[in-house]
């Protein structure tokens, strides 16, 4: 029974023993301003590993959200920096993001390429696409409207609103995923794919809109990044593919597809933020912290492993 | 402990989470015996043979071979053992030859490490001889049939000494005339000492090729008979834990025509396919396997494109694209695959039920957990799965359970045509009847319904008609009336009866 409870919890404990270990160890850890700083580090990146939950449930995986974040950010930046309205810009950091993702997800549910190749090839592409629109420099962010930044560094209650943002799109994917017909759908392409489709599911519709979705939130995330740097630069979103891919096997979804939740996600990107986090308030240096992090993420598929060989 | 048994296995147990799979279960195998398991889906067949194999660790129990004591703790070491199991699924690898399949990992090889092709040809003759078949060492695996690939499996088992042999239902993808070559090796292995566990559901074999047979129900040991001396209703009895009562298939009114096929074809798969089936009448496919029967059907689903050919619903032509328009058009497939192509193993039992039918549990694109739960609830119950909850994952459940599960799926879509593909391939004889009751109720409710079974006994009890197809075309149909298991063969194997 206690066992039980201890591998159904595990990802927690995980979590608060790597929190109580950073309390102990450094005492600017367990503050509230520290906190807040955890959460406004871990927001973004937070957000494009809700997509590539999406994408992973359903046995696939999304290699180009970087470079998908840094197309949206040149983008948007370009057009603030001339002149346009921010509603504007954020509707085509979205468009940008989500057709990315839609063409992605329509090579791999009506092409039937393999994720890995076809992803891989839109990470170049759109990398290529976001230094070729202002000609490899980033847009400064001088002309951008004056608020632009406020609208990630604005407080409510003390909390940045950066981390609402962040609670808002989680909340909406859980529900899609527990409560919706199409987050079922999503979980049984992932779990049996001709299956999915002799029960009668457009499996190819379902695959296309999970690979813009996850395009989607890659362009919120570029939009949400470009306004906390307040400018937009061509190689924003590096290695957002791996630190997604990551926070969503630590937090126990199976990279063979429908097995996972929203929740798991969430808690694996916070728990690489409070790693990232804690290891630099004592002072770990940045080359050390890429290699301890790089383990944990090993180690956690490991326990996951276990988990299964021991049910 | 009885002297001279080849294996005895004492007092095993072994329970899942929910489950006691085994109960102080005891069972022996003598040199030069098979020994047949007998059970219905869940009763524990399977369980006690992957403690034997190394597949599961048990909770308790002793296992001796040769009156030693061993201890069976993965695969490997059971092989050093002597054991070799032949499953359902075959593990060769169909691009590589035969002699590689049988030898891969161990081939001999010489000095340099270099490969002895011709030791590993020669050999694997010899092993082929042995079991009587003439099979080139050199053929790849892929160029095979069912049968000779699991006389490679056998020969495979052979090569590594194993002393007892376990088959897992290995007639359920043989025809007939393989069986009976199937059950000669048999017959000559036993004859070289070796045992063999022989597990089936086809309960005509038992007296073909059994010495013994042992009971499992509920994870117990019922009891161990000889086969010569008992008798075929006695062990049912056994595993069903009651007198079986077969009831016979109402007779019923047909309606008008349902589905309507004309001229259906696919080049090189089936040709020329036409038939029809009325509200309430059950039509049966049958013929060998390969005929082409599933791929007829999987056209009819749109799961495979035809070249040419009409389909009709209630008079109305269709055109159908993807499965999803025949679901929502009312036409159901439950293919005869149901691990990979029915049933989601990884999602719950409530989930699977639903999934083909979530705009009857939801409102609008929201799904109302309580609806779900009531609809499996209901299945549960009227269809008597067997399930500790209905969150139970599908993958944990008994392949007969399994096969409610995808019934009671298609149940809920509530389709006018429906399509059983080998409906009661691989269950019990008392799950069986219970499926084939659900068919016939469906049918008294007006729905059309085909099945596509190998399976002549079933075919002659359900069937209001029968299809006999042969190398992808239609070689007869009979009524109910004409039918009988020579004219059906006859049709099947020749094209055309001799009656």
């Amino acid at each position: 029974m206690i066992r039980k409870i201890l591998e159904k919890f595990s990802l927690y404990l995980a979590l608060g023993g790597v929190i109580a270990a950073f309390s102990v160890a450094s005492p600017y850890f367990l503050t509230s301003s520290n906190a807040m700083n955890i959460g406004t580090q871990s927001a973004i990146i937070s957000i494009v590993a809700v997509g590539q939950t999406f994408v992973i449930l359903t046995a696939g995986i999304d290699l180009s959200v970087g470079s998908v974040v840094a197309a949206s950010s040149i983008l948007l930046g370009l057009l603030l920096a001339n002149g346009s309205p921010i509603g504007i810009g954020l509707l085509a950091a979205l468009a940008m993001g989500a057709g990315l993702g839609l063409g992605n997800g329509a090579a791999v549910g009506a092409g039937r390429l393999p994720p890995f190749i076809v992803t891989l090839g839109t990470m170049s592409a759109a990398r290529g696409l976001a230094l070729a629109m202002n000609g490899g420099r980033p847009v400064s962010g001088a002309y951008f409207p004056e608020r632009f930044p406020e609208l990630v560094t604005s407080r409510i209650g003390g909390v940045p609103v950066l981390i609402f943002y962040a609670v808002v799109v989680y909340l909406v994917a859980y529900f899609v995923l527990t409560k919706w017909k199409f987050g079922r759908y999503v979980y049984a392409l992932g779990g049996n794919r001709e299956a999915a489709r002799l029960s009668g599911i457009r499996t190819m519709r379902c695959e296309i809109l999970v690979y813009t979705i996850g395009g989607f939130l890659a362009g919120l995330a570029g939009f949400l990044l470009t306004a906390r740097l307040n400018y937009a630069t061509p190689i924003a979103g590096t290695f957002y593919e791996l630190d997604s891919i990551a926070a969503t096997v630590i937090g126990g979804t199976s990279l063979s597809g429908g097995e996972g939740s929203i929740i798991g996600t969430a808690v694996g990107a916070l728990l690489l933020g409070v790693l990232r986090n804690g290891l630099t308030l004592l002072n770990v240096n940045p080359y050390y912290q890429q290699i301890i992090i790089g383990l944990v993420i090993v180690l956690a598929v490991f326990v996951d492993k276990l988990k299964v060989r021991v049910s | 402990m009885p002297a001279n048994n080849l294996l005895t296995m004492q007092n095993i147990s072994k329970t899942f989470p929910g489950v006691v799979a085994l109960d102080s279960v005891d069972f022996d195998l003598k040199r030069s015996e098979i020994h047949v398991l007998l059970g219905e889906n869940g009763a524990g067949k399977s369980t006690l043979i992957k403690i034997l194999s190394g597949a599961y660790p048990k909770d308790k129990g002793e296992i001796f071979i040769n009156e030693k004591k061993v201890e069976v703790d993965n695969p490997k070491k059971a092989v050093e053992l002597g054991i070799s199991v032949i499953y359902q699924e075959f593990t060769l690898n169909p691009f590589v030859s035969v002699a590689e399949n049988i030898f891969l990992g161990r081939e001999p090889t010489s000095l340099l490490g270099m490969i002895n092709w011709k030791k590993v040809f020669n050999d694997a003759a010899k092993i082929l001889e042995r079991v009587g078949i003439r099979l080139d060492p050199r053929a790849p695996v892929r160029s095979l049939g069912v049968a000779q690939r699991q006389i490679v499996e056998i020969a495979k088992a052979l090569s590594l000494d194993a002393t007892i042999l376990i088959l897992d239902e290995p007639t359920a993808v043989l025809p007939r005339s393989e069986t009976e070559k199937l059950f000669s090796i048999l017959h000559a292995l036993k004859k070289e000492g070796i045992g063999i566990i022989y597990i089936s559901h086809r309960l005509e074999e038992i007296k073909m090729i059994g010495d013994r047979a042992t009971v499992l129900r509920d994870g117990k040991k019922i009891g161990t008979v000889r086969v010569n001396v008992v008798e075929t209703d006695t062990i049912v009895q056994m595993m069903v834990g009651r007198k079986l009562h077969y009831e016979s298939i109402p007779k019923r009114e047909f309606g008008s025509d349902a589905l309507r096929v004309e001229g259906l074809t696919r080049k090189g798969t089936f040709e020329d396919i036409s038939f029809h089936v009325r509200k309430g009448e059950i039509l049966c496919f049958t013929g060998l396997v390969g005929a082409g029967r599933s791929e007829v059907a999987k056209a009819i689903f749109g799961a495979g494109r035809p070249d040419k050919g009409k389909i009709f619903l209630f008079g109305r032509e269709i055109m159908i694209k993807s499965p999803a328009d025949a679901v929502s058009l009312g036409i159901g497939y439950l293919s005869e695959n149901r691990q990979d192509e029915g049933l989601v193993l990884k999602m719950s039992m409530q989930s699977n039920i639903s999934l083909s039918a979530l705009g009857k549990v939801a409102a609008g694109i929201i799904i109302s957990e309580k609806k779900e739960r009531q609809e499996a609830a209901r299945f549960r119950d009227e269809l008597n799965i067997h399930t500790p909850s209905l969150n139970q994952l599908v993958k944990f459940l008994s392949g007969g359970n399994q096969q409610k599960v995808l019934i009671a799926k298609w149940l809920l879509t509530e389709a006018k045509v429906l399509i059983f593909d080998e409906p009661t391939r691989g269950i019990d004889v008392g799950t069986k009847e219970e499926i084939h009751q659900i068919i016939s109720g469906l049918a008294q409710r007006g729905v059309a319904i085909i099945v596509i079974s190998s399976e002549l006994p079933e075919v002659l009890k359900i069937a209001d008609r029968i299809i006999i197809m042969r190398a992808g075309k239609i070689a007869a149909e009979i009524g109910h009336k004409e039918a009988n298991q020579e004219k059906i063969m006859q049709f099947a194997v020749r094209g055309k009866s001799t009656q």
